[in-house]
């Protein structure tokens, strides 16, 4: 399954939720706000390194340049644009949006 | 494959139709099919033809219309969201309809996936 | 328009797909409550494999004793106990989320099943469509 994540793992609970309930070997994929906790020195880039053991993580590229963060991106997560979200989208056998 | 989309919050107040409007631009470019864009919530405030955002920015209306327009995407509103917020077949901007809950629905029987953008 | 669609009904008739429909929100603060429980309705006349899970603050939306007079809104929490009556059955509320609220079933307008945090993750994941709001 790919979990998408949407809001910043500041704001939210949504991302903590998502990680809590990911099955192992599924896939997350974070946009618009939710890319923060893709950078360095976030307060969610603990959990997601070590969430990267099971799991894998992806953030979209343009909401990351739009927030002047593409600079800042964990060693680890794989950035995409949206031809990659739309790859992820098909490659896994659902989806699940984290709202 | 086809993918559904689902859009649940307004133009411009949330980023949901500006990710879902590009997910969907990219999908047909890679030679995917979105069938259908289904508005609920918030999101049946896509389709009003009353907007008018500032000349330099994206019109995040018309653009749907246009990708109606070009690739034959069904743009459907939620009647029951609609009639609470005002949205009315004479102020519907081109290709976009009023149509039941069902539609949604059909469109994740039918799809191969159904995205959902939201808050 | 529904030109795409059209051609796709060959081969819909039948279909029997897993929906989830994913509450994670709390009732009257926003509508997601309310308005989700409204596909979930319509879904029921579509012959699909139908749950519904409550996590994080959407286990609020299943407490009972709710009054609404006071902020005047209409009350639609008995609407969760007329699902059975539409076959839809398949409640599941997650452990972890009620412990975190201190709630238990009891405090609970319907009757579901709770699932530990790596059930409802293994059972999210079965699913064909996941519909979250």
């Amino acid at each position: 399954m790919l979990h998408i994540v949407n809001k910043s793992a500041t704001e939210r609970n949504s991302l903590e939720s998502a990680l809590r309930l990911a099955t192992k070997g599924s896939a997350v994929l974070l946009i618009e706000d939710a890319v923060y906790a893709a950078t360095k020195g976030s307060v969610a880039a603990t959990k997601v390194q070590a969430a990267m053991a099971d799991l894998q993580v992806y953030a979209l590229g343009p909401d990351l340049d739009a927030r002047g963060m593409s600079a800042r991106v964990l060693d680890g997560v794989k950035v995409v644009d949206y031809g990659g979200f739309v790859d992820l989208v098909t490659e896994h056998n659902s989806c699940q949006s984290w709202l | 494959m086809k993918i559904g989309i689902m859009v649940s919050e307004g133009p411009y107040n949330h980023q949901a139709s500006d990710t879902a409007y590009l997910f969907a631009r990219n999908a047909i470019e890679k030679g995917h099919s979105v069938p259908r864009v289904f508005f609920y919530h918030d999101g049946v405030n896509n389709s009003t033809k009353l907007t008018q955002p500032p000349q330099d920015d994206r019109n995040v209306v018309n653009r749907w219309s246009k990708l109606a327009e070009d690739h034959g995407v069904d743009l459907v509103v939620c009647i029951a969201a609609g009639m609470r917020r005002g949205i009315t077949d004479d102020i519907l901007a081109p290709g976009f309809r009023i149509s039941g809950l069902g539609q949604l629905v059909e469109a994740g029987i039918q799809c191969d996936r159904l995205v959902t953008f939201g808050d | 328009m529904s030109d795409m669609m059209d051609d796709m009904d060959e081969g819909g008739e039948g279909v029997v797909k897993k929906f989830m429909f994913v509450n994670r929100k709390a009732p009257h603060g926003t509508i997601y409550a309310l308005e989700g429980l409204e596909v979930v309705l319509i879904s029921a006349a579509f012959d699909q494999d139908v749950s519904m899970v409550f996590a994080d603050d959407g286990v609020y939306e299943l407490i009972k004793g709710v009054n609404t007079k006071g902020i005047e809104v209409k009350d639609f929490s008995k609407t969760y106990r007329a699902l059975e009556g539409y076959d839809i059955e398949k409640l599941y509320v997650e452990k972890a989320s009620m412990d975190a609220r201190g709630l238990t079933e009891d405090d609970l307008i319907v009757d579901v099943t709770v699932l530990d945090s790596a059930e409802m993750a293994s059972l999210m994941a079965e699913q064909d469509v996941v519909i979250s709001y």
